[in-house]
């Protein structure tokens, strides 16, 4: 399998440094043991767009998004964060960023031991410690409308289905007004169906909450829906960026195992 | 990141790489590596865990609800514990007493091992199977399921909200069951000499109470909390630590009852000897 040089490839790029920016990845290098995991990534978000990180299963995706939020430590590289370096901030520093970006898992990480609502409640009460009781209760309530799961307010996580589970999980996300949104495999283990409802929701949820989004997927149906941009991962380095139409158009032979 | 590195591992990579080392010394090494870097990871796990405890956001709900889980519901099964201490040990040592003619000391003898020694280890021995393999169970889940790095990613701490609070609530709740289980087991005591006597129970009580004093009391109470302690923390640590698997769920629960038990028995030694030194 012949593969093009990254660096040619990154020409196609879609012209949108007017943009303001909101996380810049500068080389990001990440291994573990001896297995390089990222090598010298780099990648723009701007402000308002949903950027798919496509890829096969062990490119690095999720290595990079973790590294995004400081759950993984880069080995070298820089991580801006609305102008801030990840790498080197404080503890303190970093709760605040963390503040400022939802994170949806793959496996939803809903609380096992809460109901639906002290899900939402849980993060609520403790980043956005000024609201009062109805506060919470109405910001709960807005959230679940927005995912479509209001009647599962009282239910516990294992009640709930694949597909209610991520919406949940999207739901706890939004409910503390996150700028920045990090998507980890959402359709991941969904059925067709319930995958691009989940799809348009993570659209929805740009248009009403006004979110930057990273969504790493493997999903052709979810970056076709969801992307303004795209990177593919290929061995740790970003093999090419550009629009859902360049990909789609693209005779390169890596792309079309996933987009044909 | 914590890496240990599996000893059939290490002498690989020794006959890989040509070392003029033997396969033994190189397993040697591996084997010390492995304990340095889980004793590394102990101690930062309890210089975090002191860090948090002194933080000033104390999940004080959580802490609460920790309390009813690790005291409330663990009473059923220290009453049978405690009353069959009890009642087993008054079956046992009563013909030996009787032998030598000295039955009346039987609830003063009862009530002293039960309070020094016998209820605090065998009762914390049972908490050690139950909460600490709960908390290893139940964190070591969380951690597979993503969830402790769920409370991360929002800014929660997750040593604040899981750790602390459990510790505490067993370093609190631990004592009071073993006092508990005293208490139960000076009334088994009572009926298993009641078998083949007849004793009131005012007079049995009274008669063991005569010879527990404070000084027994006090060193009893002092290592239950550092039991409470142990069992707090190894659960927590185990479970905090687990690996990605769901097989280390199971790992980390077996881990933490196996460890905690151990541990319980060398801070009774250590407890014991300085009893002793302090001549209590």
């Amino acid at each position: 399998m012949k593969v093009e040089k990254t660096d040619l490839l990154l020409q196609d790029s879609p012209k949108t440094d007017a943009k303001e920016v909101v996380i810049e990845i500068t080389n990001l290098t990440k291994s573990f043991g001896t297995q390089e995991v990222l090598k010298n990534f780099s990648l723009k978000l701007y402000n308002g767009e949903n950027l798919v990180v496509l890829g096969k299963s062990g490119s690095g995706k999720s290595v990079l998004i973790k590294c995004i939020v400081g759950l993984l430590r880069s080995d070298s590289g820089t991580i801006k964060v609305f102008n801030s370096n990840v790498t080197t901030l404080t503890a303190r520093k970093l709760d605040e960023m963390r503040q400022e970006i939802g994170f949806l898992f793959q496996s939803g990480a809903l609380y096992d031991s809460m109901t639906v609502k002290e899900n939402l409640e849980f993060p609520l009460r403790r980043i956005k410690r000024h609201l009062k009781q109805k506060e919470i209760d109405a910001k709960i309530e807005e959230v679940l409308d927005n995912v479509g799961l209001l009647d599962a307010l009282h239910k516990m996580p294992a009640q709930l289905s694949g597909g209610m589970r991520k919406r949940i999980s999207l739901a706890r996300t939004i409910v503390v007004d996150p700028k920045i949104i990090l998507y980890d495999e959402p359709t991941t283990g969904l059925d067709p169906v319930t995958s691009d409802e989940i799809s348009l929701l993570i659209n929805d949820v740009k248009k009403k909450y006004r979110t930057s989004s990273i969504i790493i997927t493997h999903d052709i149906e979810c970056a076709r829906i969801t992307a303004d941009r795209i990177i593919m991962l290929q061995d740790g380095k970003a093999y090419k960026e550009g629009s859902l139409k360049q990909f789609e158009e693209s005779t390169d032979s890596v792309i079309n195992f996933f987009f044909k | 990141m914590k890496i240990n590195i599996p000893v059939s591992k290490a002498k690989e990579i020794a006959r890989h790489h040509t070392l003029k080392l033997s396969e033994n010394t190189i397993a040697k090494v591996a084997i010390a590596n492995n304990f340095l870097t889980d004793f590394a990871d102990a101690i930062l796990f309890i210089t975090s865990f002191v860090k948090e405890t002194f933080s000033r956001k104390f999940e004080v709900r959580e802490f609460l609800h920790q309390c009813f889980a690790i005291g409330y519901k663990s009473l059923s099964l220290i009453s049978v514990t405690g009353f069959i201490m009890g009642f087993v040990l008054t079956i046992q040592s009563r013909p030996a007493l009787v032998s030598f003619g000295a039955e009346t000391m039987l609830p003063g003898m009862v009530a002293v091992s039960l309070i020094r020694e016998m209820g605090p280890v065998i009762t914390a021995l049972i908490c050690a199977g139950k909460v600490a393999s709960g908390m290893g169970a139940e964190l070591g889940s969380m951690k597979v399921t993503e969830q402790i790095e769920a409370m991360e990613v929002s800014s929660i701490h997750p040593m604040r909200f899981l750790v602390v609070t459990r510790v505490l609530a067993a370093t609190l709740m631990i004592p009071l069951l073993i006092l508990y289980a005293d208490g139960l087991g000076i009334v088994g005591s009572w009926l298993g000499a009641n078998i083949k006597g007849d004793v009131s129970f005012v007079l049995f009580f009274s008669q063991a109470f005569k010879h527990v004093g404070f000084i027994d009391l006090l060193p009893a109470v002092v290592k239950s909390f550092f039991f409470g302690a142990v069992i707090g923390l190894v659960g927590c640590y185990k479970g905090y630590n687990a690996g990605r698997g769901t097989e280390s769920v199971g790992k980390a629960a077996n881990s933490a009852v196996v460890s905690a038990s151990l541990l319980i028995l060398i801070v009774d030694m250590i407890a014991v000897q300085i009893t002793d030194m302090l001549a209590l």
